[in-house]
């Protein structure tokens, strides 16, 4: 405190000792809270992003919201219902041909629709169609058919909107001849495409009529369906024994067959005239009968239930040429008969429905079953989920109704698709795969992490494997054989390289380093053997020049010399890059890899990443190796060195001994580094997320995949929240990796201090 | 030789190299960026060869040798050349043929060999334009509507004159297009905003309705006034049109409008180039980007990150020491500070992309929709601040760098000898007090070094900013002269992420190569400048409590 400083205190009006206090006591407050806080706020990470993850982990709920009556009994039994977007209207479609429109709130009836069905013929059978084009087809008794589409429009008005119902038909309001002869259809299913719509029904004598109807080429004229002339092109199978379904795939070239014996043929009928039977496959069990026969959303997989509570998932496989019926996946079976299978229609997902009634949530890619409740005592025989999959509407043998609230954000989660190989709709074998993109309702995502955590330990070990060896020898020789004064310029050297920015080694990696180790492949690796042993050979040189020449370097500047010598070593061995190339890999090295070993050759690859992301991390590792090394007690080293040890010895012995748990962590502290690194990544690899050890080829890992894909993702969605995860399994494998670290060192101190 | 491989001396020459070769790679890398940085502003010779297939008519080229490499003769074999009487090895150069709109794209590989009779003459001229990149070629005309003003060598003269009316003009264009159009067009939307805020509230009486179509109306007719402004100004500059040669003799119609400028590489002395050295520096750091971000300068990317940065340490620096201080002068010293340090000390090594989706989640998507429903519920469903922005960014890396903050500041405050607080303590002034007065100041210099080390590594993070706030192109910067001035909501550009887009999302990547390198220079020097400032800091605070 100087003069002028005292006086002034003086002169100052005295603060009042209880202001003063009440200061100090605000100040440890106002510290308190604020310290408290700003150290919360950093942990909030943790939670938020937990908080994100967790809904991935809840299962789904069910809410009965209402029951009421079978709305309008007098027009006979249910066949199928449906419910539309808003959760208002449901229909109801019977047997007589009449669509029931009710409140699906109430089950007060709002209006009904009979269809133009003639007069004197029988309804035989009915199909519902796609549940996403809505459509429906009644067979009658003289061999005709008629398929009708039920469409909602949105009206807005001053209170509110309105829904309201119409039918549309595809094929025109009179019934189409479906079988030539006039027979009865016993059976019918139904397909609606945009250029041709394909009915398939099975006629008497358990022949199989399928009839294609082409839009007309003159449709340029701009008919309405009052006077639609159709193409019609008509083929049959006969003598199948008995059919008890039938299913049309959604692109009209595969027709499916359930027999009552539990059996599912197959047709391929993209030539309608003349379909070709390709196999017959037993689904289920013996004594059991195939209950429930379904498309999931997509139309590529069936889904079939059984009597004996089973629901499984087929779908052809392509094996050896040839495409077979294969069973995919058995979700967890029921206790009782499924009476039904309903299929989302925006995801792959589907409820069951059992004789004993019992509702249950399902997701086929994750192999889950979301949720499964008892809600009725009663046979439950008809349902229907909306659009938006957030309510389903039961029937029950009895003739109530059930409305069933369903809460079910994320069933296609699940550790299997994360980590587990998952046989995916189109796919030969089961399989590792990311791919998040979903161009329609009918994508079925691939969320196995699998790559990508193989992607960045890939990228990790590339990278330790060039940073290890370089930073802990150089840690070693810095800190030890040194001298100061060069120790006080390498130091700071290397650490200012750790501040460099990493999108700027991304961008030297990706757009110089990758096109000359291309070039230079050769070289490259020659590199290798040529540098350590160029550099002993100089050594031992070095050892045979005059000792009084060799005393003009001061001890410990041998990198000083070493750079040239390591420069030409360099330069050496990528000028010899091109002959080797030309004398033993017959003039492209990228060519013989690929003709000889077989290797793929990404451009910007895993050599490239190791290298850039390497030098990334050696200045971290160095740094907190070359620390541990230094600051082992000198007492050692003396008292070995006077025992007569040479340095190396006492180096290996003592030094490196004792300092081993500061090493372990800095390669800890690397490898944290390295599993985050983003930018790198990104611009030196391709970014594809194959699963292949080799070093020519690249890889995506996590971090590189959330700068790809989370500003494109859906709040919210279940790509959102896996996004979340990653970054949360980033989170905590570097926090667990540089906790340990740290741990390891500050027992080190204390083992040093205690020295 | 066994003796000495026994004595372990080999060993300690391969960590020797070990050492050289992390000098190497350290060093290499900053010269690398370096030459090639400060190379692109450089005006390169630009030569003309007779270019010969074997087998085809003589072409000729004229251009500038960006790299040259020595490949094997093979490669060219496969191309379909005939390489009778060549070397195994040849030598091709990767020339910057520029005129992109005549000869397709603005680079060719050229076997040198095949280039016969190459030579510099000084009437070649390199002519900059605001599209389709550079021409290379020669004058032939001025032309003024229908007439030729000069021909010949007389061109060049009235090119230079002409050129710099039409650069004014430009200029005019560019701050009435830019800055006041732009200016109307903010106030034209606030003023929607405001009627929707009243329409929402529904206060939307006939008189502010009123009043708002006279505001509307008063705006409307000064952007008529400045259209019309510009479309005089835009007659003006297509007042003279350049006519110019390129290597195979077409003639092509450049209108001055398009010409930034014209030089003549291989007629400037020593002294020419450096002007012009240091004129395209000049325009590198202070001029907008142009051609899709592959020309001219990085302004608005310098401007975004120096905003985003500051924004940053504004936030960081008060809460990185308030919580330094607490940890270590109020909280009591156990088992749970010790966790908390060395969480808040780890935090520091986790990867800044998971900051980035901390950011979008809960400041981009919870705060910032939050904020959007309270306060600007006029521009929904178009969010304000429930997209990436300016402020997100900063308050991300806050997060991102406040472990090195209260690091930093923790060190200092633990060289701050006891005694001194003791000593204050003993004459009798409270703990707040020996705080503020005395231990506080001393910190500084710590406090300087950690949030030199905060700004540092804010500059260069790339990763997070993607998710949180950057642009490729921002249309204005986060601070201009419109109401309120300092835009937080706005989406910025950035050095760090410039390179990543230009370098690779950038159609044309060889000719956005240079600019890369350049902007990578900038960015390494800048992080270095600072990096070396804190540890001259951290330095001079050791010195400081050593005794």
């Amino acid at each position: 405190m100087s003069q002028a400083n005292s006086t002034d205190t003086v002169q100052r009006p005295v603060v009042s000792t209880s202001m003063r206090r009440l200061k100090d006591r605000l100040t440890t407050h106002f510290m308190g809270v604020g310290g408290v806080s700003v150290i919360i706020a950093i942990l909030l990470i943790f939670f938020y992003l937990l908080y994100v993850v967790i809904p991935l982990f809840l299962p789904a709920s069910l809410e009965r919201s209402g029951s009421y009556a079978q709305p309008g009994p007098s027009f006979g039994k249910t066949v199928h219902i449906t419910i539309e977007e808003q959760n208002e209207i449901a229909v109801r479609w019977t047997e007589q041909g009449a669509g029931v429109f009710f409140d699906a709130r109430t089950g007060e009836v709002l209006q009904n629709k009979t269809l133009p069905k003639p007069e004197e013929v029988k309804i035989t059978s009915f199909a519902a169609g796609n549940l996403n084009s809505a459509t429906i087809a009644y067979g009658f008794s003289n061999g005709q058919a008629l398929v009708a589409k039920q469409r909602f429009r949105l009206n807005y008005t001053e209170g509110g909107r309105e829904v309201i119902p119409q039918l549309e038909y595809p094929l025109g309001e009179e019934p189409v001849q479906v079988s030539e002869e006039g027979d009865e259809l016993q059976k019918i299913a139904v397909e609606v495409g945009e250029e041709s719509t394909t009915i398939v029904a099975l006629g008497e004598n358990n022949n199989l009529v399928i009839a294609s109807f082409g839009s007309e080429s003159d449709g340029l004229m701009g008919e309405l369906s009052e006077e639609k002339e159709f193409v019609i092109t008509r083929g049959l199978v006969s003598n199948l024994s008995s059919i008890q379904a039938l299913l049309i795939s959604q692109d009209q070239a595969i027709l499916y067959a359930a027999h009552t014996n539990g059996e599912v043929s197959v047709f391929d009928i993209r030539d309608k005239q003349s379909p070709t039977f390709i196999e017959r496959v037993p689904v289920v069990g013996k004594n059991a009968q195939v209950t429930a026969f379904r498309f999931l959303t997509g139309g590529i997989s069936l889904l079939i239930g059984s009597s004996d509570g089973h629901i499984q998932q087929w779908f052809p496989v392509r094996r050896e040429d040839s495409v077979h019926l294969t069973r995919i996946r058995e979700l967890e079976p029921s206790s009782a008969a499924i009476t039904d299978l309903v299929t989302e229609q925006r995801r792959k997902g589907f409820i069951s429905i059992d004789a004993q009634g019992t509702l249950a949530v399902h997701h086929s890619t994750a192999k889950r079953t979301m949720a499964s409740e008892k809600i009725s005592d009663s046979v439950l025989s008809h349902a229907m989920l909306s659009p938006r999959a957030d309510t389903v509407l039961i029937e029950e043998l009895n003739g109530s109704y059930q409305l069933v609230k369903l809460e079910n954000e994320h069933p296609d989660f699940s550790w299997s698709v994360l980590w587990e190989k998952i046989w995916y709709e189109s796919y030969e074998e089961p399989g590792y795969v990311w791919q998040s993109s979903s161009a329609s309702n009918d994508f079925e995502p691939k969320f196995s992490l699998m790559p990508l955590a193989f992607g960045t330990l890939k990228a990790a070990f590339y990278a330790l494997l060039f940073a290890v060896p370089l930073a802990l020898m150089g840690a070693i020789y810095t800190a030890y054989f040194m001298a100061p004064k060069m120790r006080a310029m390498v130091k700071p050297t290397i650490e200012v390289m750790e501040a460099l920015p990493t999108v700027i080694l991304g961008f030297l990696a990706g757009l110089w380093l990758a096109p000359v180790v291309e070039s230079h492949l050769p070289g490259v690796f020659s590199l290798l053997i040529i540098l350590p042993l160029g550099v002993l050979l100089f050594a031992y040189l070095w050892q045979q020049i005059p000792s009084n020449l060799r005393a003009r370097i001061p001890d410990g500047w041998l990198p000083a010399i070493l750079i040239p010598i390591v420069i030409a070593l360099g330069w050496v061995s990528m000028s010899m890059s091109q002959p080797m190339e030309a004398a033993f890999f017959g003039g492209d090295m990228r060519l013989w890899l690929g003709n000889e070993l077989g290797l793929e050759f990404d451009q910007r690859n895993s050599l490239v990443v190791g290298i850039a992301m390497g030098v990334a991390v050696i200045p971290t590792i160095f740094s907190i190796a070359e620390d541990a090394v230094f600051n082992v007690p000198k007492h050692l080293t003396f008292g070995s060195l006077a025992l007569g040890a040479t340095p190396w010895q006492t180096l290996i012995r003592v030094v490196i001994l004792t300092a081993s748990p500061g090493i372990f962590s800095a390669i800890m502290i690397g490898l944290g580094r390295a599993v985050g690194e983003t930018m790198i990544v990104l611009m030196a690899t391709g970014n594809t997320p194959v699963m292949d050890m080799s070093i020519f080829q690249g890889m995506r890992t996590l971090s590189a995949n959330i700068a790809v894909e989370m500003p494109e993702s859906e709040v919210g969605s279940t790509h959102y929240r896996i996004l979340f995860l990653a970054a949360l399994v980033l989170f905590l494998i570097t926090f667990v990796f540089n906790t340990m670290a740290e741990l390891v060192r500050q027992r080190l101190r204390k083992k040093y201090s205690s020295l | 030789m066994r003796k000495w491989f026994k004595s372990g001396d080999p060993w300690v020459w391969l960590n020797a190299a070990a050492v050289s070769v992390s000098l190497i790679v350290v060093l290499g890398l900053i010269m690398l960026i370096a030459v090639r940085g400060f190379g692109h502003f450089w005006a390169t010779p630009v030569f003309q060869a007779e270019y010969q297939l074997p087998g085809t008519e003589a072409v000729l080229v004229i251009g500038e040798v960006h790299e040259s490499e020595v490949v094997s003769v093979d490669r060219l074999k496969n191309t379909g050349v005939n390489v009778e009487g060549l070397d195994p090895r040849i030598e091709r150069q990767l020339v910057k043929v520029g005129n992109r709109d005549l000869l397709g794209s603005d680079f060719r590989w050229v076997p040198v060999p095949f280039l016969k009779n190459i030579q510099y003459p000084e009437n070649i001229v390199v002519i900059e334009r605001r599209e389709w990149g550079n021409f290379f070629g020669f004058l032939v005309a001025l032309k003024r509507g229908q007439d030729t003003i000069a021909q010949g060598d007389a061109t060049k003269e009235h090119l230079a004159v002409a050129l710099e009316r039409a650069q004014e003009l430009h200029k005019q264009i560019r701050v009435i297009e830019k800055s006041e159009i732009g200016s109307i067009n903010y106030s034209m939307e606030r003023l929607r905003l405001q009627r929707r805020g009243y329409e929402l509230e529904k206060e939307l009486t006939p008189e502010i309705e009123q009043k708002l179509a006279q505001e509307r109306s008063a705006l409307e007719s000064e952007y008529q006034g400045l259209q019309k402004r510009l479309n005089e100004l835009y007659t003006e500059i297509k007042r003279d049109v350049l006519v110019a040669k390129i290597s195979d003799g077409r003639e092509l119609n450049i209108p001055l409008a398009q010409i930034v400028r014209f030089y003549e590489p291989n007629a400037m002395g020593l002294f020419s180039k450096l002007a012009h050295y240091i004129e395209k520096l000049v325009e590198f750091v202070f001029d907008e980007p142009r051609e899709s971000n592959t020309e001219g300068g990085i302004f608005p990317a310098i401007f975004g990150t120096v905003m985003m940065v500051i924004i940053m340490a504004i936030i960081v620096t008060p809460f990185g020491v308030v919580a330094a201080v607490y940890l270590s002068e109020y909280a009591k010293q156990g088992f749970l500070t010790r966790v908390i340090r060395i969480a808040v000390n780890n935090l520091a090594g986790v990867p800044s992309i998971v900051y980035g989706v901390f950011g979008l989640g809960f400041f981009v998507y919870f705060l910032g929709g939050s904020l959007d429903q309270l306060f600007f519920p006029e521009a929904l469903p178009s969010p304000t601040f429930g997209t990436p922005g300016i402020l997100w960014s900063s308050l991300t890396l806050a997060i991102l760098t406040v472990p090195v903050v209260i690091v930093a500041t923790e060190e200092g405050l633990s060289r701050v000898p006891k005694a001194i607080r003791e000593g204050s303590l003993a004459l009798g002034a409270t703990k707040a007090e020996t705080l503020w007065r005395t231990v506080l100041p001393m910190t500084t210099p710590a406090m300087m070094t950690g949030l030199i080390l905060a700004v540092a590594r804010a500059a260069g993070e790339v990763a997070p900013l993607m998710l949180v706030g950057v642009v490729k192109l921002a249309p204005t910067l986060p601070m201009d002269g419109d109401f309120p001035f300092l835009h937080l909501d706005r989406k910025f550009m950035h050095l760090g992420f410039h390179i990543y887009d230009v370098g690779f999302q950038s159609p044309n990547v060889e000719a956005a190569r240079p600019l890369v390198y350049a902007t990578a220079l900038l960015l390494v020097a800048v992080i270095i400048v600072l990096n070396l400032a804190a540890i001259y800091f951290r330095n001079r605070l050791r010195e400081k409590y050593r005794s």
